[in-house]
């Protein structure tokens, strides 16, 4: 299928000579919820600014559903509507003139019932005619994203949606993202929430000191996670496996004095009860157990301390 | 053209002023009034008439200029400033207008509030000299002209600008000066003959004399000159303005 979005060797340089972006490929299929995962200062809102036009890239290519964002920029970026990472906001304005300033920016005519559905959809119709600036934190974000829904947009940014977002506007938010999904819209979030991630995406990109370091399906991540260990502390420490026990996936660990046994927690049969019944069998004693479950944060705690 | 934008940004920036209508309105009308009776009536009535022309009717394009210039400037630097300074420019950047639509609207905007207090300083002039206008047409050009040029000239300040202190550097240091060494209150043949010479490197002498004659019918500079310079004033401004679009200077990193 045609990527949406298609990035090809893109970089950016900032003028202080820091490499925001180094040569990032990336695609973003249509109609998915892309998360893009990465510590602070990784790249993904300079990324995001290369896209919708905001930062000038070194060089390296963007298009948008074909459309290149330099020669084509007007069908580019009528495509896409960005809600920033960073409150900004025309204060004085009210919040229903706002929402229909950016439609008209983006070369809409005038809906007002539009966007009477978009500021209930967001619960802000009750607040139609207040200042922006008179709006709670929570509601200037929402704010934000009915200004970038404003002119229904194919492809949309999301740059940090529920930083510092109480636990029920990131629910709502996190709904109104799948809704907005089942519509056709194509979602990229960033985050370095990983739970956000886990709960929303259905493609995990990890970006870090502004490289791609890993695209992959979100179901693909999980089954990787879904491996579990159990470690077991022996009594006596052994040389080797037994060969009675090699039919199991074990390792031996501290010197022989732990056994290993990795396996698929979601497996129908894990295979717990018959390796403990084997070890019984074969007279290997055991004093303690523990099981450990690698988690997404893991992974990528790794993969981002593999590069520093 | 994305007219859609245009009109957007343009109605945008008009409702700020529409907001503040009383500080808009009120504040030229009372300043206008002051220079009158300072200059007009407490100064003007022991200068003899200028070419022909009574003191404080001779003060009236001068007053206008000054008003237009810093207004202008004021006006357009502010609306481009602002939003670079809330982060709010993000929209504009990422939307998809052209660049001659953002200065189309925003300098239009800028222009169309400048105007519109030319306007009201000249009906306001008019409470208190009788006012005879010679070329009402190249009045209105002239008005139009400065205040395009001007505006643009803001622009370039307000995309400049990295502080408030900087948004104010340029109007206080070097507007505020040229203007009134500009000949807004005198004719410069009353300069002597060095000072003359040094005046013609002003551009706002040119406006004010060419804005001026209009009224008036004579200048301190012919007309075909006044014009050129002001539209090459304006010419200037739109190739830097051109440029800054170009290299993102200062609104793309």
């Amino acid at each position: 299928m045609q990527p949406i979005i298609s990035v090809k060797d893109l970089c950016k340089t900032y003028s202080s000579g820091f490499e925001a972006l180094k040569s990032i490929n990336l695609e973003v299929r249509k109609g998915e919820i892309f998360a893009l995962l990465g510590p602070n200062g990784a790249g993904k809102t300079t990324l995001i600014g290369a896209i919708c036009g905001i930062v000038n890239p070194t060089s390296g290519q963007v298009s948008v559903a074909g459309h290149d964002i330099k020669t084509d920029y007007r069908a580019a970026r009528s495509m896409i509507g960005l809600v920033p990472q960073e409150l900004t906001t025309n204060a004085f304005e009210t919040v229903r003139a706002d929402v229909s300033f950016s439609r008209g920016l983006f070369g809409k005519p005038a809906n007002p019932a539009l966007i009477e559905k978009i500021l209930k959809d967001l619960s802000l119709w009750d607040k139609r005619d207040a200042k922006i600036i008179t709006l709670s934190g929570g509601m200037k974000r929402r704010h934000m994203i009915a200004k970038a829904l404003s002119h229904e947009p194919d492809i949309l940014f999301l740059d940090e949606p529920t930083a510092g977002v109480d636990v029920e506007l990131r629910r709502d938010m996190w709904n109104l993202v799948r809704q907005m999904r089942e519509t056709g819209v194509t979602i990229i979030l960033t985050t370095h929430y990983i739970e956000e991630a886990e709960e929303m995406a259905d493609r995990i990109g990890v970006i870090n000191k502004g490289e791609i370091v890993l695209v992959e399906n979100k179901a693909e991540l999980m089954r990787n996670l879904g491996k579990k260990q159990l470690t077991l502390l022996l009594q006596t420490p052994l040389e080797s496996i037994p060969q009675a026990l090699s039919a199991y996936q074990l390792e031996l660990a501290d010197g022989g004095s732990e056994l290993v046994f990795t396996y698929d927690s979601r497996g129908e049969r894990t295979g717990i009860t018959a390796l403990l019944a084997d070890l019984g069998k074969a007279g290997i004693r055991f004093k303690d157990l523990q099981t450990s479950q690698s988690s997404l944060e893991d992974i990528f705690v790794n993969l981002v301390s593999d590069r520093t | 053209m994305n007219w859609r934008a245009v009109k957007a940004i343009y109605m945008f920036e008009m409702s700020r002023a529409f907001r503040t209508l009383l500080q808009s309105i009120v504040s030229p009308v009372i300043s206008t009034s002051l220079y009158f009776v300072v200059f007009g009536t407490a100064i003007g009535s022991r200068i003899n008439a200028i070419d022909g022309v009574s003191y404080g009717a001779f003060i009236v394009p001068g007053l206008i200029m000054l008003t237009l210039l810093t207004q202008s400037i004021a006006n357009a630097s502010f609306g481009i400033y602002f939003p670079k300074f809330t982060g709010t420019i993000y929209e504009v950047l990422s939307a998809p207008v052209s660049y001659l639509e953002v200065v189309l609207s925003y300098v239009g905007a800028a222009a169309t509030k400048s105007i519109m207090l030319g306007l009201i300083i000249l009906a306001t002039a008019s409470l208190f000299v009788p006012l005879h206008i010679e070329h009402p047409f190249f009045m209105l050009l002239f008005l139009v002209l400065t205040a395009v040029t001007f505006s643009l000239f803001g622009f370039i300040i307000g995309i400049w600008a990295d502080g408030f202190e900087k948004l104010q550097l340029i109007p206080l240091l070097i507007v505020t000066p040229l203007t009134f060494l500009g000949g807004s209150f005198y004719s410069i043949e009353m300069l002597p003959p060095f000072w003359q010479t040094v005046s013609l490197f002003n551009p706002v002498v040119y406006l004010v004399s060419g804005f001026r004659w209009s009224f008036f019918g004579t200048a301190d500079v012919g007309i075909g000159i006044s014009l050129g310079m002001t539209l090459a004033f304006l010419a200037l401004c739109m190739a830097i303005v051109a440029w800054i679009f170009r290299t993102g200077y200062r609104l793309k990193t």
